[in-house]
């Protein structure tokens, strides 16, 4: 219990801090894209709380500009993997016979490889080839979360699919076959809220693959490209400038971890509960 | 076991098969085929040569036909060329394999004596128990990156101990150059062996054998170390062999952060440098490596404990 407050205050918090970017840059009267080449590297003051990066933007507002990205793309990544998961989870638990071994032997295709090399050679897809257009945010973001959903659904469907074939062999949705329910309302009255709590769970830890793994492509140039800032690829800058500003490569780390480890506490508090 | 094996090295190859396809299409999406290129590297090229160089490398021809006859020559043993490293692919693959597998079995080992200590010492003393907690969250949260960019920060900027990436010179000792990477792979992995060496320790200890082997007289030391452990250590090959993929990608970011020539190193540059022949190839071995660990893993657990039946 104390876990799943825990992590979800910390989540709150995140999504404030978000929420908060543009409050801040109103308040200061600067903004996270505005180079100001007289305050590279300058270190942590009053004017600059985190200190300034390679051009001179504010680190603490770029921090929370991050926030946006990173946390909408694992949020959004992981809602699409968990809609997506559970549909092909029931359909698998529900039809059985050749559906369910053909859904399931992908599944095990997809976590049989390793996912990060194929990331970064679809991450390399140019967007143009597919009617998108080049470099804008959204194209970003929409291609970094239909590569993770691309993965993601994995883990949702393994287990909506062996909740719901426990749900479907119970004596409840017996009588309500027996009732006359129809297939669909059986499926939709009985077994889809049997499936919250684990799905829940396997949504939280989604939205922490999903952060971490948009930071990786992100740090390796392959995600959210520059000016915007997303907390992988401020470390990415903070890594080239390891000897003139160390601290420059603690905080967008540091935002990453709190993430990740906040949606494991949730998830963790969620099967605890159970 | 026979029958286990002769039933997965059909399924590891079609999924290579349609890997190999999968990602062929995708690479036909990639911006740049090595004739545009080649246009914009010089400049005295005119639209006709690179005309004439795609069909002379048979670059007009549509994307399925390149595919089969690509596989074709592979299935044939010829592994082609690498356009940057302008060696034969072959020369370029192995020891970037043998590199990474250095890496990751160095960090595995490091990850499992760490991981079932923690969780031995959490089984052991459960008032310990909270905190090999916290030191498995923040390992399961931290991204290794970071944690590798944290430990260049400490070893080789502050302190100068170390190296802060890259290849061993010919003649000097590898393992400077193996320590950071090994303990920012090996951090990560930790964790989920501790945790998971705890449940499964503690579990053992309450069965009744452990009770019956406590009263014919067997000390806690033997019966940790004969009764407890090789039981415990059956979920946590499990862990091993689901986390086989997750290894790789660990070796490629970490590869990436400390300059490293490995396969993650090799896979992210041939992508970066359009060098889709080598991508592909490596791509595919680094698939075929994780699924024959995976294969390994699940035979070794079959052999820890019989009861496992052949599903």
């Amino acid at each position: 219990m104390t876990r799943l407050r825990l992590g979800l205050a910390l989540l709150a918090l995140l999504a404030l801090a978000a929420i908060a970017a543009p409050l801040l840059e109103g308040w200061t009267g600067r903004d996270a894209f505005a180079p100001d080449l007289f305050a590279r590297y300058a270190p942590p003051s009053a004017e600059y709380p985190l200190g300034a990066d390679e051009l001179g933007r504010d680190l603490l507002l770029r921090l929370l500009h991050g926030a946006r990205v990173s946390l909408g793309v694992g949020v959004a990544a992981a809602l699409a993997a968990a809609l997506l998961g559970t549909a092909i989870g029931l359909l698998a638990a529900w039809r059985g016979g050749w559906v369910d071994a053909a859904l399931m032997r992908l599944a095990d295709g997809l976590l049989a490889l390793p996912a990060l090399p194929i990331l970064v050679l679809l991450a390399a897809v140019d967007p143009a080839a597919l009617g998108l257009p080049r470099g804008a945010l959204a194209t970003d973001m929409l291609r970094i979360t239909g590569i993770l959903v691309l993965f993601g659904w994995v883990g949702v469907a393994r287990l909506a699919r062996a909740t719901a074939i426990t749900l479907l062999a119970s004596d409840y949705v017996r009588a309500a076959r027996a009732l006359g329910v129809t297939e669909a309302g059986v499926l939709w009255r009985h077994v889809l809220p049997g499936l919250a709590a684990p799905v829940a769970v396997a949504s939280a830890l989604a939205v922490a693959g999903a952060i971490l793994a948009e930071s990786v492509l992100s740090f390796l140039g392959l995600g959210i490209q520059p000016p915007v800032p997303s907390w992988g690829n401020m470390l990415a800058n903070a890594q080239e400038a390891v000897f003139a500003a160390p601290l420059a490569a603690v905080w967008p780390g540091l935002a990453i971890l709190l993430a990740v480890a906040a949606c494991a506490l949730v998830a963790d508090g969620v099967a605890r509960r159970r | 076991m026979l029958r286990m094996v002769a039933l997965r090295l059909p399924q590891i190859a079609l999924t290579l098969a349609l890997l190999s396809l999968a990602a062929w299409f995708a690479i036909g999406l990639m911006p740049g085929d090595p004739a545009s290129l080649a246009l914009v590297s010089d400049p005295r090229l005119t639209a006709e040569d690179a005309a004439r160089l795609r069909a002379l490398h048979g670059l007009d021809q549509p994307l399925m036909a390149r595919y089969l006859a690509w596989a074709g020559a592979l299935l044939r043993g010829e592994l082609g060329y690498s356009r940057l490293y302008a060696q034969p692919v072959a020369d370029v693959l192995w020891p970037a394999l043998r590199s990474t597998l250095v890496l990751v079995g160095s960090a595995v080992g490091l990850a499992a004596l760490a991981g079932v200590a923690l969780g031995g010492l959490a089984a052991l003393r459960p008032r310990l128990a909270p905190l090999v907690d916290a030191v498995a969250l923040l390992g399961q949260a931290m991204p290794g990156f970071w944690l590798g960019i944290l430990l260049i920060i400490l070893f080789a900027v502050w302190l100068g101990w170390l190296p802060a990436g890259g290849a061993p010179p010919p003649g000097e000792a590898g393992w400077p150059f193996l320590v950071l990477p090994v303990a920012t792979i090996a951090f990560g992995q930790m964790a989920a062996y501790a945790r998971h060496a705890a449940a499964a320790l503690s579990a053992e200890l309450h069965r009744p054998f452990i009770t019956s082997a406590r009263a014919r007289g067997a000390g806690e030391g033997r019966i940790l170390w004969r009764h407890a452990l090789p039981n415990a250590g059956v979920p946590l090959l499990t862990l091993l062999a689901l986390d086989a993929g997750a290894l790789v990608s660990g070796a490629l970011v970490t590869e990436t952060v400390f300059a490293r020539p490995g396969m993650g190193k090799l896979l992210y540059d041939s992508v970066m440098g359009n060098d889709y022949n080598l991508a592909l190839l490596a791509l595919l071995l680094v698939a075929l490596v994780t699924m024959l660990a995976t294969l390994a893993a699940d035979l070794a657990q079959r052999w820890l404990d019989p009861r496992i039946g052949e599903r």
